[in-house]
């Protein structure tokens, strides 16, 4: 029962102050699977994401409710340190944000920080070989990482959060920033990664969720501005038979 | 679709766009005239010093030096010296001078300046600024030649190399800015030592880890206000409590040392290092703002702890604007003098600053006491002290900047 799922909340709820962002969130994501987060700005996609590896323990105000469980283990519970939970939970944000190190540097400070203890060397090639990037960096690891393309530097980052062995991978809009082209190549890397990952991507691009995705999750605000879970389902019936009018609508663009 | 156009047309337009080029034009004027201003004040700071480090001096001697030795005065050795100076002047005087530096340690040069300065006693009967000296050649030669009969007259720089190594003298001829220097510079160290770490600490708490509310706001307000507070009151500041409260600490009497009170360049540097701390403070709180927030995201995104984002990636990005305005600060405290006068820096030493605990003086203070006295061979040295205290703040910049750069290339 407990390993049935990767993630699971239970009436999670994210406030800033006092105002609700994301209300009674209950989602119980699969492992090994692509869960995309969907909807329109501002319904709280990427709130709901950061808050799944205590991201936002970061923004002044923020407090959740509820409960979230990964292998049995509430997230939010008191005995809980975030740093390791985000040692669990990898994140890849918007912006491909390397650090301003080298490439090699880049995979190796988060390995090292979290007490690595097996070959560097062979942790980096791995990681840059499972995030399709050895072939195109393997002569010039030393070099500045600001240096590569957007996709390339994306999926460095990709890299170094599989470095740290997660078992989740959380991805906000990872290909919004990057060409059509850069983002087919983060889109199969995601189908290659699945195999030994879950995945939790927020996407604005509907096309991206549909054909990406084996779970989609529909966000929406309601009348207080706050954002819930109102769909959440197989992508492949959010697509095509949504139980929900709004999801329908959205989905085939009549709104939103 | 506008049944009403309420736009100028045409000719219309056309005057209206020129009236809005003229008054571009004038603001443009005016932000020029004020560049200009600027220039020429700086350009008539600079020409007002060095008019004062070079001129024409006229000089006589009290005593003749044929009185002493009938050596020609170019020729003197060093042990010729030494016999001079012992035969004529009184014993006490040349024991007191022998405990300052032994004799037979002295240069030839010194010893020379012991002589002029001891025995045929130089005597500067006037002086002149450079411009002066260039335009009026003839007119100042006839005045000596009429005024001081037996007067030499001499085309001198107060800026030579003697001067910068020469400690204290109570002859503007033979003074030199030696201890002012090296006073100066272990002020700017002890404050930059005490000042940075300390700085940076606090800008990193207040930045990383304060939570924000009124406690952390009134804090950063104050911290801003204090940047602004005149440096005097600094001043009072260290002598209540560097030099009175922790005397046995600032004078080294916990350390043994036993010849001093507080009165120290511990002391001086101390308030020098309060004195810039907010400045520090600032500057480095701004520094850490500008590391943007994806690097730390992306360091807690690999399970970072706060510690780890600030100290691997935070910091070394800062450190670049850190320096900088640590540099800004530095040249603060190279320049300051009111503190100093309030913390009891010496105003005629001869000793070089040995230890923290030395008595000291510094460059603003030197400059200070010398445009003071009526002589004006004084005011021709403060010029000289001038143009040493801006080329050791221009020193001292060039290599901040050329350390910042470096890191910089490092990212």
């Amino acid at each position: 029962m407990e390993n049935k799922y990767a993630i699971e909340s239970n009436n999670l709820s994210i406030h800033y102050g006092s105002y609700t962002a994301v209300k009674n969130v209950s989602v119980k994501i699969q492992p090994q699977k692509i869960t995309a987060i969907i909807g329109p700005s501002g319904c709280g996609k990427s709130t709901l994401l950061r808050a799944l590896n205590r991201m936002n323990d970061f923004v002044p105000g923020c407090h959740v409710t509820g409960e979230l469980f990964l292998q049995g283990q509430n997230l939010y519970g008191n005995q809980i340190d975030p740093v390791e939970v985000r040692r669990k939970i990898g994140m890849v944000f918007q912006k491909p944000n390397p650090f301003p190190k080298s490439i090699y540097e880049n995979i190796a400070w988060g390995a090292r920080i979290n007490g690595f203890k097996g070959k560097m060397d062979e942790l980096v090639e791995q990681s840059l070989r499972s995030a399709a990037l050895w072939d195109e960096v393997k002569d010039k690891l030393q070099e500045s990482a600001y240096a590569l393309s957007g996709g390339q530097q994306q999926r460095l980052c990709i890299a170094r959060t599989i470095a740290i062995q997660p078992e989740i991978i959380l991805m906000d809009e990872p290909a919004s920033a990057l060409d059509p082209i850069s983002t087919l190549r983060i889109e199969e890397l995601m189908q290659e990664l699945k195999k030994n990952y879950t995945i939790i991507i927020v996407t604005h691009n509907m096309q991206q969720a549909a054909r990406a995705s084996d779970f989609t999750a529909m966000m929406m605000i309601d009348d207080n501005r706050a954002g819930g879970v109102i769909e959440f389902d197989e992508t492949k019936k959010i697509f095509t038979r949504p139980s929900d009018k709004r999801t329908e609508d959205y989905v085939t663009g009549r709104f939103g | 679709m506008y049944t009403n156009n309420h736009y100028p047309q045409d000719q219309d337009f056309r005057q209206a766009l020129s009236g809005r080029y003229r008054t571009a034009t004038i603001w443009q004027g005016l932000f020029l005239s004020a560049l200009l201003i600027a220039i020429i004040s700086l350009t008539a700071l600079i020409y007002n010093v060095v008019d004062g480090a070079f001129g024409y001096v006229a000089f006589d001697y009290k005593k003749d030096p044929a009185e002493f030795t009938s050596t020609p005065l170019t020729e003197l050795t060093q042990d010729e010296l030494i016999i001079i100076l012992k035969d004529n002047l009184s014993s006490g005087a040349y024991k007191k001078l022998e405990n300052e530096k032994p004799m037979q340690k002295r240069s030839q040069a010194e010893l020379y300046t012991l002589f002029l300065e001891r025995l045929v006693q130089l005597d500067t009967k006037e002086t002149w600024s450079m411009t002066n000296s260039l335009m009026n050649s003839e007119k100042i030669k006839a005045e000596v030649a009429e005024k001081y009969p037996t007067a030499t007259l001499e085309f001198r720089s107060w800026l030579t190399p003697q001067f910068l190594v020469t400690p204290m003298s109570s002859k503007a001829e033979f003074a030199g800015v030696r201890t002012a220097v090296l006073g100066s510079l272990w002020l700017v160290g002890i404050a930059i030592l005490f000042s940075l770490p300390i700085g940076t600490g606090a800008a990193i708490y207040l930045q990383e880890y304060a939570p924000k509310n009124w406690l952390t706001g009134i804090i950063q307000t104050n911290i801003n206000n204090l940047a602004g507070v005149p440096s005097i009151v600094y001043g009072m500041l260290g002598l209540a409590i560097f030099v009175r409260v922790m005397e046995p600490l600032t004078s080294g009497a916990l350390f043994g040392v036993t010849d001093s009170n507080g009165r120290t360049v511990l002391s001086a540097g101390l308030t020098m290092g309060v004195l810039v701390l907010p400045l520090i403070i600032i500057n480095a709180q701004e520094a850490i703002k500008a590391v943007p927030d994806s690097l730390r995201q992306a360091a807690y995104g690999v399970g970072a702890t706060r510690w780890q984002a600030v100290w691997y990636h935070v910091l070394p990005n800062a450190l670049p604007g850190i320096l900088t305005g640590s540099i800004l600060a530095l040249s603060r405290a190279l320049g300051e003098t009111a503190p100093l006068i309030v913390v009891g820096a010496s105003t005629f030493i001869s000793l070089d600053p040995q230890s923290p605990f030395s008595k000291f003086t510094a460059l603003p203070i030197q400059i200070y006491q010398w445009t003071t006295r009526a002589q004006s061979e004084f005011h021709a040295i403060a010029a000289g002290a001038i143009v040493v205290l801006l080329v050791l703040l221009l020193t001292l910049n060039a290599t901040a900047v050329l350390l910042r750069n470096r890191f910089q290339r490092r990212w």
